[in-house]
């Protein structure tokens, strides 16, 4: 792999940036691979690249039904931060939060994390309680945080109306400092090009239309374009289209596909070098590096698979930003979109094993799963390399939904992002 | 957005007026008690998560009140029917779910 530095740009800058590698091959499949993973955005090309790296299992082919880091991965709002607070959520986004830290030197990529801080803000007395217990359970568990009053969010954010003459007046908000956004497009592009560089084979434009399940475990995936190639272990990260590919399996997960929506603004200056969520007014909104602001919705109650959703929702999440920052009224918006999340009854992921054997699933990230990048495909990569659960994963088996340790993060995860 | 037919109202509001409930059809075992954990969870939690032709529960919230079962896509969101609880879908079977 060619190594990117500011010596490489200066050098070739000489040839007119001509002569630059490609980011990663583009191979035909082999017949067999040791493990095979579905879906190429950033989940699994994470997975990917932990495989080659920590467990030296380079024979692993990541198949792409569209092209790599094109889903969920393109359409989020890049929010990163970890203050879960269950223990169990708490440590698995913190794990990531540490690969976050070291991530653009680990993959020699510049994927453009910058911790500039994420505001909760609390809008009534409950919603403050709340954030208390929050930001208590997160300290305990070494997570950093802190609970501020109306006065150090007014400092923090000086354009947001903090005043008492708001529908819903910002009585505090949880911080936390080192949370802040990454460039999605960058992650998918640095996992996939740190994979290939180890021999992982990413295999695009190319669909799994079935699954091989003999005696009750999976031998290999039927594609449309490759035909059947064969795996010692399969991994599916197909985030909305879990259900569908656990129908292809023959189980149902408890999951639900919903829309999620996004949309952002014309580029501006420079205003707003924080990130700031409300769950009770339900939006929440940053600045890209390029100006614009990226501002969220909730999701479509209704289940989607169409990547688009309804301009009801875009309605409620615009009111509650112009509620917060009146200064952005007269801002145009420039482009909304949708992603399908694979929502959990507790809001909470799945990384499990399944009914069928040498099958694994990473999914239900729902409408949170940007964050995890990193630590989901680490903890992942170790469940399909040992063949069972990755000790930070295990409390996030499919199957506590049988015995009923379910792990509540709607607290937590309460604003779709 | 959706323009939604309320079978009760026997007009046609938009879908702000109403909430969407979730899979139908789904039937509540007769004997909790008498459940095995799998069965229980798999009530309460594993739904088909159908891409395509799925069959879903809504209520006319800022309405009547009343819950129907619609017949939606789920890839178009074209409404291919509206039928009333108890009742059972005429349109099942539409393109393989792929």
């Amino acid at each position: 792999m060619q190594r990117y530095s500011g010596f490489g740009l200066l050098k070739h800058s000489l040839s007119h940036h001509e002569n630059w590698q490609r980011a990663w091959r583009n191979p035909k499949p082999k017949k067999h691979y040791d493990v095979i993973i579905i879906g190429g955005g950033g989940h699994g090309l994470a997975t990917a690249y932990y495989l080659a790296k920590e467990h030296n299992i380079t024979n692993v082919a990541v198949i792409e039904k569209g092209y790599l880091g094109g889903g969920n991965t393109a359409r989020n709002t890049t929010i990163v931060r970890s203050n879960y607070l269950w223990d169990e959520a708490a440590h698995l986004y913190e794990h990531a939060m540490n690969l976050w830290e070291g991530l653009s030197q680990d993959l020699n990529y510049n994927v453009m994390f910058s911790q500039r801080g994420v505001l909760n803000l609390g809008h009534t007395l409950q919603d403050m309680r709340d954030i208390q217990r929050r930001v208590n359970a997160n300290r305990l568990n070494g997570i950093d945080g802190e609970v501020l009053d109306t006065q150090q969010v007014q400092e923090i954010v000086p354009l947001m109306d903090c005043s008492a003459n708001t529908r819903y007046p910002v009585l505090g908000a949880s911080w936390q400092p080192r949370a802040g956004v990454a460039r999605h497009d960058a992650v998918a592009w640095g996992y996939a090009r740190g994979a290939d560089s180890y021999g992982v084979d990413l295999i695009q434009q190319t669909e799994v239309v079935d699954l091989i399940i003999e005696d009750g475990a999976i031998t290999g995936v039927k594609t449309d374009r490759h035909g059947i190639i064969s795996a010692g272990r399969v991994g599916s990260v197909v985030a909305g289209n879990s259900g569908v590919m656990a129908k292809k399996a023959g189980f149902e997960l408890p999951l639900e596909s919903h829309p999620l929506q996004a949309l952002v603004s014309e580029p501006i200056k420079p205003v707003l070098d924080t990130v700031v969520m409300s769950n009770h007014v339900h939006g929440y909104v940053s600045q890209s590096d390029k100006g614009d602001l990226v501002i969220g919705a909730g999701i479509d109650g209704y289940n989607g698979y169409g990547q688009r959703g309804s301009y009801g929702t875009i309605e409620h999440t615009v009111q509650a930003i112009i509620e917060l920052f009146p200064m952005f009224s007269r801002v145009r918006m420039n482009r909304q979109w949708g992603g399908i999340v694979d929502t959990c009854p507790d809001a909470c992921p799945i990384i499990s094993e399944t009914p069928v054997e040498n099958l694994f699933f990473n999914c239900g990230w729902g409408t949170g799963g940007f964050k995890a990048t990193p630590g989901s495909g680490h903890v992942f990569a170790a469940t399909l390399a040992k063949g069972k659960a990755h000790p930070l994963a295990k409390p996030f088996s499919m199957y506590r939904f049988h015995d009923g340790a379910l792990i509540d993060e709607h607290g937590a995860a309460g604003v779709a992002h | 957005m959706l323009s939604i037919y309320c079978p009760h109202c026997g007009e046609h509001r938009e879908e702000e007026e109403f909430h969407p409930k979730g899979q139908a059809h789904i039937v509540r075992p007769l004997d909790p008690e008498s459940c095995s954990d799998k069965e229980w969870g798999q009530y309460l939690y594993f739904r088909k998560n159908t891409r395509g032709l799925h069959h879903e529960l809504w209520v006319h919230a800022a309405g009547c009140r009343k819950f129907f079962n619609i017949t939606r896509d789920t890839v178009s969101y074209e409404i291919r029917e509206v039928y009333l609880i108890g009742e059972q879908p005429s349109v099942t079977s539409d393109r393989a779910q792929s």
